[in-house]
Formats: C-alpha cells, structure tokens, sequence
C-alpha cells in the first residue's frame, strides 16, 4: 500500500495532456487525496511539449512534488525531459508498436520499468482513436488501484454531450487500460491506502481569487487578457451577470483599470486583473485612484519578466511594482496569499480594505499560484464579513449641510466620510490633482503638507487577518526561511527534509501582507536570525524589502531562482546546506 | 428646479475670451434646461485647460489623469446606470493620447457623452502642437511648421459606430446649447466635438477663423456616408448634428438586470456562497 503518489502526463501542446492530467487529479480528489498540481507551458496553441504534474498524498500538502512515481508518455520528449525526476522503480508508460515491459535506468543510475502500450491501435481497434489518453489514464489507476467508477463518473460528465457511444467507449478504454495493467505489469501494481473522504475544493488560485471577490460583493470587473491572469476575468464573466454585475475585456489595459476606478467611484465594488506588463501600464491610473482615494482592487499574477519576458513561465519579480510603482507618492495595500486557500479570503479583505483605507489594494499571485489547482479544504464564508468603511448615505451626507460636499475633509484618522455621485445633498469632486478638503485644485502649502500626510499616514495601521504565517518548528532553529506566494509548501517541505536529516532546523515565515509590512510583528521573528529568503527573482526583492525595514543587514541572505521555473524542494535544500557549509 | 447658478463651481482660471468659459456655460444651461439637478450627473474630465470643467461646473466631479476621461466615465456608467455622465476633455487630451479609447467608446456605445474642447493647440503646456493642429501650422515644437495632418475626430467617431456625431463652436452659444441637450438626451454614445480658440497661442483657429468659415447644418444626415461626405467637402469646418442613430445602447444589449450598487456590509452571501462552491467539488 502507498500513502502517496507522484504522477505525470507530458506531450505536445494540443493533444489533450491538461485534460488528461484534470481528469486524474479530480479522480484522486474524489478518491479523498490532498492533490497539489503544477502545469508547464509554452507560449503558442499547439506543438511544444508541456506537462502536468500531480501528487496527491493521504495528508494534506501544498507542493506538486519534485519527483516522479508514474509517468505517462505522450511524446518523446516526455521522458527526455522528465526523466531526471524519476524517483526509484518508477513506471514510465510509452506509446509503441507493441507491448513490451523493459526495466532500464536513466543517466543517473535511477531504475524504472518502461511499460511500452500502441496505445492508438488499442483505441482505434476499440472504435475511438481518441480514446487513446483513457487507455493511459486506465494503467495508471490501475498501477494504484484506483477505483474505475471514479474515473468514469468523470467521463460521464465531460462527454454527456457527445452521447452514450462516446462515453462507452472511453469507459471501455478505461477498463482495457486497467486490464493491460494487471496482465502485463501486475508486479508494479502497489494500491493507495483508502482514505476517508472530506470534504474539500479542487480549485486554482485564479478561481480562489475570483471567488473571493464575488463573496466580497465585487460586481464589476474590467480586464484585458493576459497569462496568467486571464482565468479570473473569464470564470468571472460566468458568474458576475447571475448576480447583476458585468466583466467587461476593454480595448487595453488602462482601460482595464480605468473603467473600475469609474465603477468604484460610483459605488460598485470593482476590480482589475493582470500580471506585470499589464501591471507597468496600470501605474498612472493606479496613482489616480492612491491620489484621488478612490478603492480599487488590483489583481497582478506575476509571470516571467521583465517586458514581454517568459509569458508562460514562473517568477515573482513585480514585488518592487507592486510596492513602489507609480510616481510621486500614494497610500496602498500590497498583498500576496501563501497558498490557495489564502487566495479566497485575501481577495475578500482587499475589498474591505480598499474601502475602508479608500486606496488602491494591490492583490500578488504568482503562476504557479494561479494556474494550479490544488485540493483546499472548502472555505469558511463567516471569516470575512463584509465591511465598506466610511461610505456615508445621503441622510448621513444631509447632516453636513454643505452645498458642495467635503470629499477630502480632514479628519484625525485621515479617512473622510465618502459619499457616491447621485446622492442629493453629497454633490462633491473627486481629483487627481491636488486639492483642498472641497476637493478643488489647491497648490497651497500649508494644505499640501495636510494633505500629504493625511493620505500617506491613513494606511498605516491596515492590516488583514494573517498578514503572515510563521512556524517556529518547535523552537529555537538554526535559521529563518522566509517566503511568499507559491514557494510555500516547496519551504515547509524542505525545512522537514532538513529536520529529518538533522541538517539545520529551520523556522518558516511566510509573508502575506508586503505593504505595510507589519514591522513591529515581524522583528522579533527575525532579529538576531540567520535570514535565508527564498524567491523567484534575480535581486532578491522581499531581501531587500526586510532589510529595508529590519536590522537585519549582517545576517540575511536570498536563495533566488529565475529561470521560469518554481523551486523544487530538491534545489532549496541544496542551497541551503551550501549557506550554511560557506558559513563555517 | 436647479438654476445656472446651483451649477456653479470652483472659480474657473482660463485666461479672459477663452472658449472655454462659453462651452461651460453651455453645458451649465443645457442640464438646467432639461431640469435636471447637479447630483444626477457626474463630469469626469481628463487633463488640460478643459479638464477643470470638472470643478467648474458643479456637479459631481472626477478630475481624472491625461487622456482617460473616456474610460474612466465609461465606467462609472457600469457601476451606476442611474447616473448622467458626461465625459469632457481637450483635443490633446481625447485625440492624442487619449484617441484608443475614444475610438472604442465610438463602438461600444455605452450611455454617455463626450464633449471634447478643441482648441488645436496644447494650451496648458503653453504652446505645443496638437493632434489637432493643422498641417504648417507653427508652434514651439513645430518651428519649422507643422509636418503632420490633423486627425479628423467626427470622422473617427462616425465611421467607429459611434450613435451621435455633432460638432459646435463657442462663438455659437444657443446652437452649441442645443447640441448639448440632444447629446445628453440620446440614449447611446454621443460625441460631441466643439471649436474652442486658444486665444493665448492659436494665433490661426481665432473666433474670426470660425465664424469666416463654418457652414451650419439643420438636420443630422441620413446615413453615416451622406455626413462623412459632408466633413470631408466642407474639410471638417461644418457644425450642427451630424448624425443620430436610434439603437439599444451596451447596457441594454447586455440584458443583465444590474445589480451592482447593494453591497452592504455584514456576513457574505451564504446561498450564494454554496452555490458557487458545487462547481469545485
């Protein structure tokens, strides 16, 4: 019995390799499995070869894995590629001529069984040549044992309007597969252990995100298609029109931010989403919203940069945009969720917190966070309520008595009373320049140095709910390492690898709220620490920010990786153990 | 009943005979006279001697950022579809860096109106050549004349789809007025482009300029051809409503029962939290 499984589908661009890998991963999800999952793509529609990686465990866990248990070959390139990954006595399913079981060796001395299927001529000879991926899917469960009625509630699903031929066809691929299985390969057949079945989401951190913003109240959302942020304009624009909202894909992406100031300065809870270069273009228009306080929520999912850069390709290089982009200087909230389940609820603070502080909220993803689907237990709605600051109606405006109504008034937390355009006694401007409490253009001193600070010193104190999660490892550690965004299940892994080979034991901080870093809270946790930040970028952008804000220049370092893919565990934990032997 | 001086803003800054002044107070005249009140409408401006209009005229207002007034009305119409919005800007402003969105504006059609100042020059800047400059035209940047041609903007609007072209002259206050008030009633997108003379630094497109050479027409054209045919005999120095199309506007076409203003604060919407929530199970 195995408690764990580490699978992988790899072919061409185009043939079904994502929908192949879905498939699996829900069938284990169904099956009662924690599944973490992880995608590599290239950027064109059809050729290349990409790949979908599952491992699914009987406990909870966060990362996709480094290694590989079963791995099935759509191309040649698939093992080429992957086969470095393989972990011992792995199974390597191959298209071929004829069936044949071969136990080889990769380059680096790693023993596999290569397990070679025609698995079109078995398709085409079952009357569905394109049943072909179901005969591969069919060995893989049953070198696992996977129950096929899982598998073909599936089937039913996606083919029920391609008709009943269809679907039994692919079930009965399902079944040849399971059958070749035990014929040929019934030595490599070890079943995964039964676990109960909980009750769990399989959902992507662009799904969580968007999904967040619609409990939230969000209703409007203006975008322009981008990797890999596209998805929650998209799974948005199925859910908003139930609800009476609307996602509009405008001609570019200051449109795209533009149109959801508008509908948030008319009242609608209203967001953007991009990744950087729509980000770089946004800038403007972000510091209109931070200058005129208007709350808008931005959703940036971070790719390889910088320009155009590797479009399709991880990396979490914008952390200097986020924070510092736009010139002159505006109140923001930067925030960057740690995992999935994270992605949900700070999407629905960003919204209070936009309202509330009335300011740009910056919300970080990163592809590997927002393209992968990961199991998450089902999301507590009563977490977060619904809060929007100091919207005021117009009973409440009324009693001001004002002719033209005090946007910026002055007020000792620096946040002003804001009514909406429409309400009869709030008639009032709104303003990118500066200006006075009336909102009128003003380039008097006295009131610029007011308002400077009225704007830039309301922000201060925000802070959402978990602005970072810390595990001390059980006490007093070696070091401190420090993350964001999708690397956190790689760093809790590795810290336990290290712990188990009594390298270093390590602590684990993990960052969710970059702006206003919560300083007083974190200082304890890393003074006097050795800092080790783990971070896709070549600078070490949350280095530089925790020195910036930390004393902690003489005893910190960054692990970073730029090379469009996201850490293994296998490659932190070597860089690790290099620190710490230099140090000595 | 809100009168001229209920709309009455910030105290305007133009420099005196600016064409501007005149263009505000068409506007200011135009909501009074078909009765609306100040809080009904929302002016987003962009940036620019024109850009003020959204202070100056006091209704609610969004002083925005260079060229972005289009967008950023486009959505305050989204979020309140209640709203009168007016979108208002210089010709820097919408047909330079701005020209993308006026472009789709054009197409798409939503409730709204832009009412661009043209005054084919860049005033704030103090003197810079425009989008709207014409050809040799002289200017700081231009010193050896202008080398390009002038964008055409009803032409632009008209040919993008746009549901209501007209073009008006500050010198021409009671036609500019009229222009306004079928501009705000049209259900749809209306552009309205009006000649407003720089009298600090267009020494060329002066009040005399216009009213030597602008033909006046009475009736919008029949079809889209008929009015561009127009523009282009008379080199774009034609006034009055160009064209006028009835036709259900974007939020109409969306057929969404809009819903988008009632977040309130208290617990997340349970139902529809468990709704939602099947889908990724």
């Amino acid at each position: 019995m195995r408690q764990s499984i580490e699978w992988m589908v790899g072919g061409q661009q185009g043939e079904g390799v994502d929908s192949t890998g879905e498939l699996f991963a829900k069938t284990l999800v169904r099956y009662g499995y924690s599944v973490s999952t992880y995608k590599q793509f290239m950027s064109r529609i059809k050729g290349g070869h990409t790949n979908y990686k599952i491992k699914a465990t009987d406990t909870r866990n966060y990362y996709s894995g480094d290694g590989i248990d079963i791995l099935l070959c759509l191309d040649k390139e698939t093992l080429t590629k992957n086969g470095v990954n393989l972990n011992e006595g792995a199974v390597v399913i191959q298209e071929g001529k004829e069936i044949l079981v071969e136990v080889k060796q990769t380059d680096h001395g790693t023993s596999f069984t290569e397990f070679t299927v025609p698995l079109k001529k078995i398709a085409t000879d079952l009357g569905n040549p394109l049943a072909k991926n179901m005969i591969a899917l069919g060995i893989s469960a049953g070198l696992v044992e996977l129950p096929v009625e899982v598998l073909n509630s599936f089937i039913e699903d996606i083919f029920a309007k391609k008709g009943e031929k269809v679907i039994a066809s692919n079930k009965e691929a399902v079944l040849k597969g399971v059958e070749l299985t035990k014929t040929h390969v019934s030595d490599q057949i070890n079943a995964l252990s039964v676990v109960p079945v909980s009750d769990q989401l399989f959902i992507s951190g662009n799904e969580a995100t968007a999904f967040g913003s619609l409990m939230a109240g969000c209703r409007f959302l203006s975008a322009y298609p981008i990797t890999p942020a596209s998805e929650v304009m998209e799974w948005l624009s199925d859910e908003l029109p139930k609800v009476g909202g609307t996602v509009m894909q405008v001609e570019d992406e200051i449109a795209g931010i533009c149109f959801a100031v508008g509908a948030s300065y008319s009242g609608t809870r209203a967001m953007t989403s991009t990744s950087g270069p729509g980000l770089s273009l946004k800038t403007e228009a972000l510091g209109m919203a931070g200058m005129s306080e208007v709350p808008i929520v931005i959703v940036n999912s971070q790719r390889g940069g910088p320009s155009t850069g590797l479009p399709t390709k991880h990396e979490q290089s914008d952390l200097n945009q986020m924070i510092y982009g736009t010139h002159g200087e505006i109140p923001r909230i930067v925030l960057y969720a740690a995992t999935i389940e994270d992605a949900f609820y700070i999407a629905a603070e960003a919204f209070n917190l936009a309202d509330k502080y009335q300011c740009p909220v910056i919300v970080g993803l990163d592809l590997g966070l927002s393209m992968n689907k990961m199991t998450v237990p089902s999301f507590d709605p009563a977490r977060v309520k619904i809060d929007r600051g100091k919207l005021i109606t117009d009973e409440e405006a009324k009693e001001y008595g004002e002719t033209h109504f005090k946007r910026y008034r002055f007020t000792e937390d620096g946040i002003s009373p804001r009514p909406l355009p429409g309400m009869p006694h709030a008639v009032h401007t709104t303003s990118s320049n500066e200006h006075d409490e009336s909102g009128y253009i003003s380039e008097d001193q006295t009131n610029r140095i007011q308002m400077m600070r009225k704007r830039l010193e309301k922000v201060r104190h925000a802070m959402i709910q978990e602005p970072f999660k810390y595990d001390d490892n059980g006490g007093e550690t070696d070091i401190v390492l420090v993350g964001m965004g999708s690397t956190y299940g790689m760093i809790q892994e590795t810290i336990k690898q290290l712990n188990e080979e009594g390298v270093v034991s390590a602590s684990h901080l993990h960052i969710q709220q970059l702006y206003p870093l919560p300083t007083d809270k974190l200082e304890p946790l890393l003074t006097g620490k050795r800092v080790v930040t783990v971070e896709n970028n070549y600078h070490g952008q949350l280095l530089q920010l925790l020195k910036q804000h930390m004393p902690i220049h003489n005893n910190a370092e960054a692990i970073t990786q730029y090379d469009g893919d996201p850490f293994t565990v296998r490659t932190i934990a070597k860089q690790v153990k290099e620190l710490i032997s230099w140090q000595r | 009943m809100a009168t001229v001086k209920d709309l009455r803003g910030d105290q305007p800054t133009w420099c005196p005979g600016c064409g501007h002044f005149s263009i505000m107070a068409g506007i200011q005249k135009a909501i009074v006279q078909l009765g609306y009140e100040p809080h009904e409408f929302a002016i987003v401006s962009g940036i620019g001697c024109s850009g003020k209009v959204s202070e100056y005229v006091r209704t609610n207002g969004f002083h925005t950022i260079h060229g972005r007034s289009v967008p950023i009305a486009q959505g305050v119409k989204m979020g309140n579809q209640k709203l009168k919005v007016i979108a208002s800007g210089g010709d820097g402003d919408g047909y330079g860096i701005g020209l993308g969105h006026f472009v789709h504006a054009s197409r798409r059609n939503i409730d709204m109106s832009y009412i661009v100042m043209d005054n084919n020059i860049y005033g704030l800047t103090k003197g810079q050549t425009s989008p709207r400059s014409e050809h040799g035209f002289v200017t700081k940047t231009t010193k050896e004349g202008n080398k390009e041609y002038p964008v055409d903007p009803v032409s632009t609007s008209l040919v993008n789809g746009a549901t209501f072209v007209a073009q008006a002259f500050a010198g021409d206050i009671k036609q500019m007025v009229d222009i306004i008030e079928r501009a705000i009633e049209h259900k749809g997108f209306s552009h309205v482009n009006i000649y407003s003379p720089c009298v600090t630094f267009n020494k060329i497109n002066t009040y005399d300029f216009y009213k030597e050479r602008l033909t006046k027409i009475d009736e919008p054209f029949e079809n889209r051809d008929e009015a561009l045919a127009k523009v282009r005999e008379l080199d774009g120095l034609v006034t009055g409503v160009l064209y006028e199309e009835k036709r259900s506007d974007f939020q109409d076409k969306l057929g969404i029962d809009f819903d988008t203003q009632s977040c309130a604060n208290g617990e997340m919407d349970v139902d529809l939290f468990h709704r939602v929530e099947k889908q990724f199970q």
